[in-house]
């Protein structure tokens, strides 16, 4: 009794440590100087999978939709015990909303095999817990969101408890089928000493052709490319390879990716300027505070 | 998706459980009448259940014109695929042009199950909802009243404004408190819509096989007087202040995410766009850096004090009251000047 997994994970950058200088000065956001996270629930989706893995058997597959320097989030899933690690990255997924992203891993994940699709909750850079679902809609199988345990696993169906805002509640579901998974569902595992020596040198084609540009900028497109086969070869051989697929790999159609495949728009981005209000400033001494707290009794915001 | 239909209705879904209408619906069914008297049509509230026709009136004098009541047994409790469904055969059949959920855990699991079928689009935990125009400059063209969906984005840095002009329903979430809670009136009539409704058990992938409720562990929209905590408190231990200034006003503990991400208090207690929404008379806010996120959970608030040993702090542009300061300093100082009054 083997269960193949199918983890879909995202770099996000990390909201946490938002500074100034992360906005442009037209509004708009500098992806680029912020730091770039493995999505916090993304790793307890994994950690669940693996943890199936390890009681039962079968196999772990992470997929992330992304630029190509979302590799790194792959590599992080493989240090921790993924078997398989995909890359989709193609330049005509860009701008997509939940729907067309949620469309794009539909036909990635459909090239798979699976019985059981895990996500995280939300990612922390949109908070929308919106592609679990859709995805779920997508593959025409059932969710079970908000995963805080996974109780039984057998043939035919799981058992799992989920957490539903005001309280808990236990379903049994028939598999295959999707699940979001919070944070309380368990403690990630670190990446693995051994794994990561193993694999820290492995990479997606497009890492490998943007490195050897960088590293010979006279040479011809047709030159790098020559290079850049031997060395993917060379990587496939050592099990080092991690797979990218295009949007013509996975089968997509395009009126339903990117810009034109996202029903929601962006109508306005304002920066966040924030006007004072009447205030007063209280000196942090006691009568300054005691002042402060006679001021509140007298107009009874204080009772 | 629907095409674009400018006499649909706005529609709500009136999420029930056990014969209770949700807070959230009735709050939802405030500013859907708002938006629908704007663009001179009807609000539509979508009842699903088992024998729940009766909730009808409560939703009429909250503001719905037309309650649409799905009933069936196997519908009696919520599950994805089986709401889903009959939502989205009522979408297709009278085509509204908005439907606004509830952010809630069964809100936030329904809404995009939907919009995946419809393929439209959905934009979710909206803090702001209203009615405008989106001009197209690439196609040189107008879109004439558009739901604008507002919300805070991107770690807050930001306000963006969501549009959806071309695959309707144009949809979003809000969560519990965002909205203000309507006046009834419970003069105001309406018309029920019976959907019949046939279903078979097959349909249900998923078996509830128990639930467990638990109330919150504090009911921060019904304080007068809270008093929160971020992550400029820095510890469990610290938050310790933040609770005894709370008891010595009768005050409700609050936190932004960032305390309670790092375990200071527990989520139940957590306000801002993904948490609860306040409008307390009095609010204090202790070692919180103001970020949008938070601000939307509590800016409507009459007075607010801000305690934070940044100067710059983005709270003390909101705030009434600055003291700048260390919390350790100033909380017991405030404690004894409280109830050195009493």
């Amino acid at each position: 009794m083997a269960f193949n997994c199918v983890v879909t994970i995202k770099q996000v950058p990390d909201t946490k440590r938002i500074t100034g200088q992360a906005m442009n000065d037209d509004g708009t956001v500098n992806r680029g100087a912020l730091p770039a996270v493995f999505n916090p629930e993304d790793l307890n989706a994994l950690e669940l999978a693996l943890d199936i893995k390890d009681k039962f058997g079968g196999k772990v597959t992470v997929i992330t939709m992304g630029l190509p320097a979302a590799s790194e989030v792959l590599r992080q899933a493989i240090y921790r015990g993924a078997d398989e690690a995909i890359l989709v990255t193609d330049r005509r997924a860009g701008a997509s909303d939940t729907l067309a992203t949620s469309y794009i891993l539909s036909c990635a994940v459909k090239k798979l095999n699976y019985d059981i699709v895990l996500c995280g909750r939300q990612a922390i850079d949109g908070d929308t817990a919106q592609v679990g679902p859709q995805l779920a809609e997508k593959l025409g199988i059932p969710q079970v969101t908000y995963v805080e345990e996974l109780l039984t696993v057998e043939d035919h169906h799981i058992t799992a408890r989920r957490n539903i805002g005001n309280g808990w509640q236990e379903v049994k579901c028939k598999l295959p089928l999707l699940m979001t998974v919070v944070d309380e569902a368990n403690e990630p595992r670190v990446p693995g000493a051994k794994r990561l020596m193993k694999y820290k040198k492995a990479k997606t084609a497009i890492e490998i052709q943007t490195q050897l540009k960088k590293e010979n900028p006279t040479a011809s497109d047709a030159e790098v490319k020559q290079i850049a086969d031997t060395k993917i070869k060379e990587l496939e051989e050592k099990g080092l390879l991690i797979k990218q697929w295009d949007l013509d790999q996975i089968n997509a159609d395009l009126q339903w990716c990117g810009r034109d495949g996202s029903p929601t728009k962006v109508h306005r981005i304002q920066s966040v300027v924030l006007t004072a209000r009447e205030s007063k400033t209280v000196e942090a001494t006691d009568n300054g505070i005691t002042d402060m707290i006679r001021e509140l009794i007298t107009d009874k915001t204080i009772s | 998706m629907i095409s674009v239909n400018p006499k649909g209705e706005v529609w709500v879904f009136a999420e029930q459980h056990e014969g209770k209408i949700e807070d959230i619906a009735l709050e939802l069914l405030g500013r859907a009448r708002m938006l629908g008297d704007k663009l001179g049509v009807k609000v539509g509230a979508v009842l699903i259940g088992d024998q729940i026709k009766s909730l009808a009136e409560k939703l009429f004098h909250y503001g719905a014109d037309n309650v649409y009541v799905l009933e069936n047994p196997l519908l009696e409790h919520y599950q994805t695929n089986s709401y889903s469904k009959v939502i989205c055969d009522l979408i297709h059949k009278y085509e509204p042009q908005i439907m606004i959920y509830g952010a809630s855990a069964c809100g936030r699991d329904l809404a995009p199950r939907v919009a995946s079928t419809i393929k439209a689009g959905l934009t979710a935990d909206c803090t702001d909802l209203q009615i405008g125009d989106h001009e197209n400059k690439s196609e040189g063209k107008v879109h004439k009243n558009l739901l604008l969906q507002i919300r805070p984005a991107f770690g807050g840095n930001i306000i963006a404004t969501i549009i959806n002009y071309d695959r309707w329903p144009q949809m979003a979430t809000v969560r519990e408190g965002v909205m203000p809670m309507p006046t009834p009136d419970a003069k105001r009539k309406g018309q029920v819509i019976a959907e019949k409704i046939t279903m078979q058990k097959t349909e249900l992938p998923i078996e509830i096989l128990c639930e467990h409720k638990r109330e919150k562990k504090v009911n921060l929209k019904a304080s007068r007087i809270v008093v929160a905590g971020g992550a400029g408190v820095g510890s469990k231990d610290n938050f310790k202040l933040v609770w005894e200034l709370a008891n010595a006003l009768g005050a409700a503990p609050g936190a932004t995410r960032a305390a309670v991400d790092l375990g200071f208090i527990d989520r139940d207690h957590q306000i801002g766009q993904t948490g609860t929404t306040v409008r307390p008379s009095l609010y204090i806010a202790i070692g919180i850096s103001g970020a949008i996120q938070h601000q939307a959970g509590m800016s409507d608030s009459q007075k607010i004090i801000a305690i934070n040993n940044d100067p710059t702090a983005p709270i003390f542009d909101v705030a009434h009251y600055k003291i700048v300061g260390d919390l350790n300093d100033v909380i017991p100082k405030m404690i004894k000047a409280i109830k050195a009054r009493v």
